[in-house]
């Protein structure tokens, strides 16, 4: 699909100004400006369009972060790992890419007997305690204090650990770029990971969402998290819906609300690399979280282990004193 | 000290070396597991080692042994200061272990802290923590390596 500025493209511009300036007018649009407050996301899935719109905004105004690789790539040691190159692809909007953070996928269900398109915009989740984030092993994946999660380029070192820890596989690979080429081109790492980073420039100037700003059927709100949370739960309760993001993978900041359980729509939508599932998410942080209590206590058990074999040898030694001086007696 | 509590010393001792060998080995093992290093070099394709390419089991196993490793320090430290301040002193290769594993655990506690909900430090200083556990690891190896050709220990009998 291409991804060109077309006529079509420039009609949603204008759409997109157009919803700019009636957004500022609805209610359920919440100031994102406070940037110490966990933001979330509201998405109304029943009433996207499957325009792309939003996907046209994020590249417009994502673009110049998409990866720029150096070519010819180094050669990877072992041959076994796998280069993944995207720049002949930049135009895909099917999935999850390196230089596409958000697509939508499509849903054929039964709403109310009749078989209904369902359109899901699908980007990073952006986790309350992130995976990607807490378990990156360079730092390179960072969260903001409004709850966002971004990886940096820059720093990051592509080996995948922020992939294979997202419970959706969110981030994407361009290999020939990052701190890897610095290091150990050949033998460690392997480009860099691209996702969603919710616009955070434009949040930190107290600007929407790129995604947001530009949708013409207002399916996307932003707001402080337990607001966004009530609109949901309130939404949810007017549609007879469902909601999803809420309660997976410990809580996320985007929450999607629909008429059709999200069971149905898992069934439904294409699920596969880069194509993200919509099953729930038990808190993948939670195994380790829950036993690092045992961190405090371990030490006390030290401690009083080794103070207990002490009070046990002084006291041997007096009785065996005692005994001696019995003896001699 | 009597016979019996001399031949229990010895076993608490041996028991101690293995504890700390096999303890270190773990952290060791899933420190490194921390890392996307293992599968791209074939580790995890070794039968019975598959397991050791999922981030979730080797971040679990890493804290299990954390917290063998900070129960076992705690002993250690504890049963030095009651039963051997007075007899003997602490080695100045002993001094220098010590600084190590106090690094290797004000930063994996700080990355544990880090780990729960919600942002607790800078990314910057998340950056330096990272890189110094992994940085205190090596020198504690480097150090533990000469420590051991050179046969120096952590206490000494105090002479005089």
């Amino acid at each position: 699909m291409s991804k060109g500025l077309s006529r079509r493209s420039f009609l949603r511009g204008s759409m997109a100004a157009g919803a700019a300036i009636a957004a500022s007018t609805i209610p359920g649009v919440v100031s994102a400006r406070d940037d110490s407050t966990q933001l979330a996301t509201l998405l109304d899935i029943s009433k996207c369009i499957g325009c792309e719109a939003c996907v046209e905004a994020c590249e417009e105004v994502n673009g110049h972060k998409y990866p720029n690789p150096q070519k010819p790539f180094p050669k990877m040691f072992p041959p076994r790992v796998p280069v993944a190159d995207w720049t002949d692809k930049k135009d895909v909007t099917d999935r999850l890419t390196p230089y596409n953070w958000l697509y939508i996928q499509r849903a054929i269900v039964d709403v109310n007997g009749e078989e209904t398109e369902i359109n899901i915009p699908r980007r990073c989740m952006h986790c309350v305690n992130p995976p990607c984030v807490k378990l990156c092993p360079f730092g390179s994946a960072q969260q903001q204090d409004n709850g966002l999660s971004r990886i940096d380029p820059d720093i990051c070192m592509g080996g995948a650990k922020c992939k294979l820890v997202c419970p959706w596989k969110i981030p994407e690979r361009q290999t020939g770029v990052g701190m890897y080429l610095d290091v150990l081109p050949s033998l460690a790492g392997n480009g860099a990971f691209y996702k969603c980073d919710r616009c955070y420039e434009r949040v930190a100037q107290g600007e929407l969402p790129a995604c947001i700003e530009v949708c013409p059927e207002d399916v996307q709100t932003i707001g402080p998290r337990d607001e966004i949370l009530k609109e949901a739960h309130t939404l949810a309760k007017e549609m007879n819906g469902y909601i999803y993001g809420k309660e997976e993978n410990g809580g996320t900041n985007t929450f999607y609300v629909s008429p059709v359980p999200f069971d149905k729509l898992n069934a439904s939508v294409d699920i596969g690399p880069g194509m993200p599932h919509l099953k729930p998410v038990k808190d993948t942080m939670a195994d380790a979280n829950n036993i690092a209590a045992a961190m405090v206590i371990a030490p006390l058990a030290g401690v009083a282990a080794a103070a207990g074999k002490f009070y046990k040898l002084t006291r041997t030694e007096d009785v065996s004193k005692g005994g001696t001086q019995n003896d001699k007696k | 000290m009597t016979k019996n509590s001399s031949h229990a010393s010895r076993i608490g001792q041996k028991s101690a070396k293995w504890i700390y060998g096999l303890t270190m080995f773990f952290l060791v093992l899933s420190g490194f597991g921390q890392m996307p290093l293992y599968k791209r070099y074939y580790i995890a394709d070794i039968p019975g080692l598959k397991w050791v390419s999922d981030f979730y089991i080797t971040h679990y196993l890493h804290y299990l042994a954390a917290i063998v490793f900070l129960g076992f320090i705690s002993y250690k430290i504890t049963d030095y200061l009651l039963a051997f301040r007075k007899t003997h002193l602490i080695t100045l290769s002993g001094y220098i272990r010590g600084v190590w594993i106090t690094g290797i655990v004000f930063s994996g506690a700080c990355l544990v802290i880090n780990n729960f909900t919600g942002k607790w430090f800078s990314d910057s200083f998340i950056i330096f923590l990272d890189l110094a556990h992994t940085g205190f690891v090596m020198l504690l190896f480097i150090t533990a390596v000469y420590c051991k050709i050179s046969k120096k220990k952590w206490i000494m009998a105090r002479v005089g």
